[in-house]
């Protein structure tokens, strides 16, 4: 990259650098005349000699006649003036809007390029540079650069010549008043730069003392866990306060001289009206000046004022910018960077990899210049599935590293079916050859775009929308050198995964899931997930055959005892009031369950049916009941979490509210009632018992249930979503769409044999990769967190599987697997793979079984070489590795 | 049934016979009361224990698992607490109790039925005499056994 950005600027916006330089200079003249046009107005037009016309104007040297009265020349002059604000005004604006706009187009760019270096750093190096440092850079430290790069040559030739108008009209007017103006600009010149120097040497430091705080920063969260394992809260604490001491006490230093500067300045700046008032008044008193000269010479030093602030202020951005520029560029520049060509390069057709694997003489030493592979030479077809053993020491994980090339190796050279894998460019490495390793990061998208990421290479087929705006967008990113490419696009290769369209893809999604044994956690992420019906129309008709199907079985008494099924005649005894009044879910938190008696319109509806009083009764109840069943127990006791509709830090608190209960409802406040309602809310009547909910109160609940729907305002339509026997219920999951009901409470094992009878619904009704498919748009969480570690794990190889790799290296890729899984996974995936190329580097050596070639290493180094047969018979390093266990 | 009716069963039962109303009625409302179809699975034999159940209606079956098949040993009766040494040893369970008809029972979690002991030494007591008699019938049949063998 360019050495300083001054070269980076002009590099890329050349051209934008030059118009803005024709705009300033056709500025000039417009700033010239409206500098000399107040002193033309005073001396000319206001008098009050009766002077008569005609009056002239002058304009650059030459003198205009206007025939006009005086009145009209003084009107004409102050409109010209007015006329000159705005034009002048006008010019800034676009000037302005203009830097802006090139500042943030370089600004842009520059990060592209630092995200795609990033993208090309040789992998090693991330393991000198860390998180908390690189992200800064790219987000924050940049970011002033934007502000600079649009003024880098502008503002000192704009300012610059302002400042040398003004001091050359000063000269114009009075020499003697033009030197005293400008006397001082030399020596402002000299001193400030001397100060600044040590400003920037600090700023320097400050930048790389809160490079280090991010990196603490960083760690701290990486580690939290470590932090609390080991109580060095307090440590990391006083890290943390040593580090923002030191930025404090640099800030503070900068602060300091910054201020100094603008001290001397100023006083610099208030000495040169002294010269004016003195001198100048001196010159006017003795008639050699006139008093509209020094109006004129005061105001256009009032205008000097503010260029040289600016040109003071560019130069000390110049400085802070220039020192930000190097510091990032220089951590931008790694050795061994992957070649851009490799990178982007785009050859017609990937071509498959065929022929053989030939490892020869691979050595790899770390920085320290410890060799963890040594000579290892090796032939094997890319048909064949082979398996690489050895112990921890042995160096096979650094062989699957270097075989992805994800890690050069210091000497040797690989072959791919006879081209050399250091020169292939990353569009066949990465798509010929596939490559996972024991702890894989997951992108925080869904299940099934974490498989179909390894399917986006490039955008294939373009996005449904070519609105203006779109487009603009794309020509915006090409003209920043920005990638090209759509984002919004259709990135997922279906030729690469073998298949036709969508529909295949799908397909080939569920089967590959079904090798990696994931396909029943996916059906269960499917039935607890909820579906869009307008986006996804089939899938809630299928749902909705499958609640036709269980509603079917209902007629079976020992299925009828186990669900309640909704109906809006009934009410629902496996559901709480809260739900038998709503009759469907709430969506956002207008009418949230738990605070559902906080909700201005349910207490208008209880209010309607006459329930208010009902239910401050049953809340008095409640609290009754529940105080007389907990009190006795200790605070914190689980029963509280458990049973209890009150926390027991909320006890001595109830037990008050009933003690002004007991002297009638009077004796109440606005928030006693209003926690006493809220508890009849969450009663369950088959699971409380509490005897509250009878046969008088059930159909009035009902009535409640009626008026809400009924009366429902306009505004808080979209909050619900109502049960309706005959229509999908948009925020429910797929199982309590099929459900639509309750499971019953006190029947032994509900929830499984419910699990059981809507597991064989869907089955009967082949709706299985339905619900699977529903599955996929689980969210993996960040990195992946809401999946379990072997589930991360099975996920990376399907997006592995998904690209049918010629080459498939799975570096201990199913480590984290339980035993049982891992043999399966890995007989399901050798058999998908027959006739393409598998490389395994085992965790478990008796593994070795499933593969026709085993190479066993050691200390770096091949060992032995044979078929499972061979080796284990032999007496040497596998059999005692088989033997370990 | 309401949470009323459930104390004065409760109160039926011997083992809770002392027990002050109060107390039962927490133990109530907190215990599950669950219903089995014939045949369901209370639970299993080699299944760690979590809770113990009294038989409040119906009757249930104890079988262990023997090298010549499944055995019926016991079968269970209305106020009968099963289900209660896995809790008390730690140990998985040692047989499996299967419902022999419609059957309704109480299940008192671990913490609970430790609770109730802890705080209530009639009941501690009860359940004392109802192992030991068990223990006392094991005995029994294993000396019934032995004779049968020796013959």
């Amino acid at each position: 990259m360019e050495s300083s950005i001054f070269k980076y600027i002009l590099r890329y916006s050349l051209r934008q650098q030059i118009v803005l330089l024709f705009v300033i200079i056709a500025f000039y003249p417009f700033l010239f005349v409206t500098l000399d046009l107040p002193k033309i107005i005073v001396n000319r037009a206001i008098r009050s000699d009766g002077a008569a016309p005609p009056f002239d104007v002058p304009l650059f040297g030459f003198e205009i006649p206007l025939d006009v009265t005086q009145l009209t020349y003084l009107m004409i002059l102050s409109f010209a003036y007015l006329a000159l604000v705005f034009i002048t005004g006008g010019f800034k604006y676009y000037i302005s809007v203009y830097k802006g706009r090139l500042g943030e187009r370089l600004l842009r760019r520059l990060r592209y390029q630092l995200y795609s270096r990033i993208l090309r750093f040789p992998t090693p190096h991330f393991k000198k540079v860390s998180q908390g440092e690189v992200i800064p850079m790219v987000t924050a430290e940049v970011e002033p650069l934007g502000g600079f790069i649009g003024i880098a040559y502008a503002d000192p030739l704009f300012f610059g010549g302002q400042l040398l108008l003004i001091v050359g009209y000063i000269l114009m007017q009075d020499w003697v008043l033009g030197l005293a103006a400008a006397g001082m600009i030399p020596i402002q010149g000299y001193i400030i730069p001397k100060l600044q120097k040590r400003v920037n040497a600090l700023g320097k430091q400050r930048v790389q003392n809160v490079r280090r705080l991010s990196d603490h920063l960083g760690e701290s969260i990486s580690g939290i866990s470590e932090i609390h394992a080991h109580d060095t809260s307090f440590y990391e604490l006083s890290r943390f306060a040593n580090r923002l001491g030191a930025i404090y006490d640099i800030r503070y230093d900068i602060y300091r001289r910054k201020f100094f500067i603008k001290f001397l300045n100023n006083f610099i700046d208030k000495l040169t009206p002294f010269f004016f008032f003195s001198i100048g008044g001196y010159l006017v008193i003795q008639g050699d000046l006139t008093v509209g000269a020094l109006v004129a010479v005061l105001n256009a030093y009032k205008e000097l004022a503010s260029p040289w602030k600016e040109l003071l202020s560019w130069y000390q951005q110049k400085e802070d910018v220039r020192i930000k520029y190097e510091q990032v560029i220089e951590q931008f520049e790694p050795q061994g960077m992957l070649d851009e060509e490799l990178q982007i390069a785009e050859p017609e057709g990937p071509p498959p990899i065929r022929g053989d694997l030939v490892l020869s003489n691979i050595g790899l030493a770390d920085e320290d210049g410890v060799r963890t592979l040594d000579a290892v030479s090796l032939t094997t077809s890319t048909t064949a599935h082979t398996a690489f053993v050895g112990d921890g020491g042995s160096g096979k994980t650094e062989l699957g590293a270097v075989l992805a090339r994800l890690v050069r190796p210091t000497s040797g050279t690989i072959k791919f079916g006879g081209s050399d894998l250091s020169n292939l460019p990353e569009s066949v490495t990465g798509r010929r050859i596939a490559y996972v390793n024991a702890s894989p990061y997951l992108q925080a998208a869904s299940i099934g775009d974490n498989i179909l990421y390894g399917l986006k290479h490039r955008s294939l087929r373009p996005a449904n929308q070519d609105s203006a705006e779109h487009v603009t967008d794309l020509e915006e990113a090409v003209t920043t050198g920005n990638s090209p490419y759509d984002y919004h696009s259709d990135w997922v290769d279906y030729e690469e995964a073998g298949v036709e369209d969508l529909n295949g893809l799908q397909h080939r999604l569920i089967e590959i899931l079904q090798i990696v044994d994931m396909d029943d956690e996916v059906y269960r992420f499917g039935l607890r997930g909820v579906i869009d019906p307008e986006r996804q129309p089939e899938t809630a008709e299928l749902i909705m055959s499958a609640r036709a199907a269980l509603r079917g079985r209902l007629s079976d008494p020992a299925v009828a005892q186990l669900i309640e099924p909704f109906d809006i005649e009934t009410y629902n005894s496996n559901a709480s009031v809260a739900e038998n009044i709503l009759f469907g879910l709430p969506i956002g938190n207008a009418f949230d369950l738990e605070n559902l008696a906080d909700s201005a319109y349910m207490q208008v509806v209880l209010d309607k049916v006459n329930l208010s009083a009902d239910f401050l009764d049953m809340g008095t109840q409640v609290a009754q009941t529940m105080l007389e069943l907990f009190a006795g127990l200790p605070p914190g006791h689980e029963f509280f979490e458990q049973f209890s509709f009150i926390e027991s830090d909320d006890l001595p608190e109830f037990q008050a509210i009933l003690g002004r209960a007991a002297r009638g409802p009077e004796g109440l406040t606005v928030e006693d009632r209003r926690r006493l309602v809220s508890l009849p809310f969450k009663l369950i009547r088959a699971r409380h018992r509490l005897d509250l909910i009878d046969d008088q109160m059930m159909p009035r609940i009902l009535e409640a249930r009626r008026v809400f729907a009924e009366g429902l305002p306009e505004d808080l339509r979209e909050a619900i979503a109502f049960f309706d026997a005959d229509a999908y219920n948009p925020a429910a999951t797929l199982q309590d769409n099929i459900l639509f009901g309750k499971v019953s409470y006190g029947q032994a094992q509900a929830e499984a044999k419910v699990g059981k009878l809507i597991s064989e619904v869907v089955d009967e009704l082949e709706l299985r990769e339905t619900v699977t498919a529903a599955g996929l748009d689980f969210q993996a969480g960040n990195g992946g967190a809401r999946l379990s570690q072997g589930q991360r794990q099975k996920l990376a190889i399907a997006r592995c599987l998904i690209r049918r790799p010629d080459m498939l290296i799975l570096n201990e890729a199913s480590a984290n697997l339980d035993a049982l899984s891992q043999n399966t996974v890995m007989e399901n995936i050798l058999r998908d793979c027959e006739g393409r190329g598998v490389l395994w580097i085992l965790n478990r050596v008796s593994d070795a079984k499933y593969f026709s070639k085993t190479v066993v290493l050691k200390s770096g180094r091949i060992v032995e070489t044979g078929s499972f047969d061979e080796l284990s018979t032999a007496d040497g390093e596998f059999q005692s590795l088989l033997s370990a266990g | 049934m309401s949470l009323q009716q459930e104390v004065e069963l409760l109160r039926n039962i011997p083992l809770f016979a002392k027990i002050d109303a109060s107390k039962l009625k927490l133990l109530a409302f907190t215990s599950e009361r669950l219903t089995y179809s014939p045949e369901d699975v209370v639970f299993e034999q080699g299944d760690s224990g979590d809770a113990a159940y009294i038989i409040i209606g119906g009757e249930a079956d104890v079988i262990i698992d023997t090298p010549g098949g499944p055995l019926v040993v016991a079968t269970l009766k209305q106020n009968e607490i099963v289900g209660e040494i896995a809790i008390l040893c730690d140990v998985p369970r040692t047989a499996t109790v299967r419902a022999k008809s419609q059957l309704t029972t109480l299940r008192i979690s671990k913490d609970l039925f430790f609770n109730l002991i802890v705080e209530f030494p009639e009941i501690a007591v009860e359940i004392m005499r109802e192992l030991a008699h068990r223990l006392e019938q094991t005995t029994a049949r294993l000396r019934e056994a032995v004779a049968k063998s020796q013959s």
